[in-house]
């Protein structure tokens, strides 16, 4: 309990060293605030953009978590249909692969062009490259159970149906967070990229990245800056969540479930 | 072999073979009767088959030539009379002690008060109530096993096929488990099929013990254990058991060595 906060204090004086110097490095430069702004510039920006620098959070937020939802229900429908048959998985496995390394940026604005500008088609991009992490780390979790585990399932004349809801899918569970600790940092990537392309229909009331690339084209650096920072704010409360999950779902049986966690 | 005339012995094999997909031979020409109540227990060198003996009384596993009869029924029809212990405690890691032990009845859609009723007796039986409501990770390897032996009593089955299920414990509490499951037997006269590398467990444990040899798997010697009932921890110490120890190792290594 003390070291921790010891380690509480050594973060913030950490921080504070850093802001610190930052600033120290603008004033001491005289550095133009579209050039470098210094931290006391992005906050008066932050404060004053802060409503729509919150839309554009919200609108962001819908779709990496939109896409995300998504690419958790049909990934895990797929891997479930790839777990059941083993022709099936080899015929189609490929593919996911092929989804991983199709550049994202080459496809958005062919999805754009197809579904229209707008949030549905950022969240279809999201939900693509957050699906193949999914599918491959469900996938692997339903496959590799202990063989005796399955023969104690056959002695019981369990049903297809109940070895993979009571077998599979609960031996599956740790890969599956691990499948969505990985998507849930690029879903926001995702939703920022999509936007770059997608932009909005309404001057003003577009995601993050329509803001970074309207704050660029202003040269309004301060701001592009609070957009940076909300991005990132955004990512890391993404991760958070989601580690919250994993250790609610995990905590009690599975050995890796985050031992810093347990006190 | 006994004859019991009229009887319906409790699992036959006759010239039984098992070969694996690649042709090699696993077993051959296994032929070998075990009666009800009898305690048979399988030694041999890694290789000889023991455990895919096993699997094929079990119906995990097909015969390649042969018959199995279980109680005079297929081992897919008997499969309500057997119960199968693995070598390690396979539970479910997330699920409780009482959850795992309640399996069986949960797949098979029983109804909640007769499985909590049955579920507290077995874990009773093998001493664990008190460790109910925990998660495997948080038992010793002895606890596991007994929760193990617990899921497989649930069902009253007839008949218990063990996979060296003591193998991965230290020899204490092998030895007090051992103790512990002829206490159980003695109460509730299952058949037993055990496999084990360990002679004077095998000669602690069983009526009979049927030493195999490899390449291929078959039959080289059967021993009677005519040691007095009940067996305790003094059985170990006894001129009796040391002699059955000395003459099953002689067998064994003749087998080695063959």
């Amino acid at each position: 309990m003390k070291r921790q906060g010891i380690m509480a204090v050594n973060s913030i004086v950490v921080f504070a060293c850093l802001v610190g110097l930052w600033q120290a490095v603008v004033s001491l430069n005289h550095l133009q605030p579209y050039i470098l702004p210094g931290p006391l510039a992005v906050a008066r920006a932050l404060h004053d953009g802060f409503p729509s620098l919150v839309n554009s959070l919200l609108i962001t937020t819908e779709e990496a978590a939109g896409g995300l939802a998504a690419s958790i229900i049909a990934g895990v429908a797929a891997a479930m249909v790839f777990a059941q048959w083993r022709w099936l998985r080899q015929l189609l496995y490929p593919y996911t692969i092929l989804l991983q390394t199709v550049p994202i940026v080459a496809i958005a604005p062919l999805i754009i062009n197809w579904a229209g500008a707008g949030i549905f088609s950022v969240t279809i991009v999201t939900f693509i490259i957050c699906l193949a992490p999914i599918i491959a780390n469900t996938t692997q979790g339903l496959i590799s159970v202990d063989e005796n585990l399955l023969h104690l399932f056959l002695m019981y004349k369990a049903s297809p149906a109940q070895v993979l809801f009571r077998l599979r899918l609960p031996n599956a569970l740790p890969s599956l967070f691990t499948g969505i600790r990985i998507s849930a940092g690029i879903s926001v990537i995702g939703g920022i990229t999509g936007e770059l392309f997608a932009g909005s229909t309404r001057v003003g009331e577009g995601g993050l990245g329509y803001a970074i690339i309207y704050a660029s084209n202003q040269m309004e650096t301060s701001y592009l800056f609070a957009l940076v920072f909300a991005a990132t704010v955004l990512g890391f409360s993404f991760f958070f969540i989601v580690m919250f999950l994993e250790w609610l779902a995990l905590h009690n049986w599975h050995e890796s479930s985050m031992p810093q966690l347990e006190e | 072999m006994k004859a019991h005339s009229g009887s319906i012995p409790d699992i036959a094999l006759s010239s039984v073979t098992k070969r694996y997909r690649n042709a090699a031979v696993a077993l051959e020409d296994i032929s070998l009767t075990v009666e009800r109540g009898e305690f048979v227990t399988f030694l041999g060198p890694s290789g000889c088959g023991k455990s895919t003996l096993l699997k094929l009384v079990s119906g995990l596993s097909p015969v390649s030539e042969g018959t199995v009869r279980i109680n005079g029924m297929t081992p897919a029809n008997a499969r309500q009379l057997v119960s199968f212990i693995f070598q390690d405690a396979t539970l479910l890691p997330w699920r409780t002690v009482a959850q795992n032990v309640g399996l069986g009845m949960e797949l098979e859609h029983a109804a909640r008060p007769a499985r909590k009723e049955r579920v507290a007796q077995m874990l009773q039986l093998v001493g664990l109530s008190h460790v109910a409501t925990r998660y495997p990770r948080q038992l010793s390897g002895g606890m596991k096993m007994r929760a193990s032996i617990a899921r497989a009593l649930v069902s009253r089955p007839r008949i218990l096929l063990m996979d060296e299920p003591f193998a991965a414990l230290d020899e204490m509490t092998r030895d007090r488990l051992n103790e512990e499951l002829l206490r159980l037997y003695a109460e509730h006269k299952w058949t037993v099929l055990f496999v084990t590398h360990s002679v004077s467990e095998a000669i602690f444990l069983s009526t009979r013990v049927v030493i195999l040899a490899a390449h291929p798997g078959r039959v080289a010697h059967e021993m009677q254990i005519d040691l007095p009932w009940p067996r305790t921890a003094q059985t170990r110490e006894s001129k009796a058991f040391e002699e059955q120890v000395t003459h099953a190792s002689r067998l064994l290594r003749g087998v080695h060595q063959a």
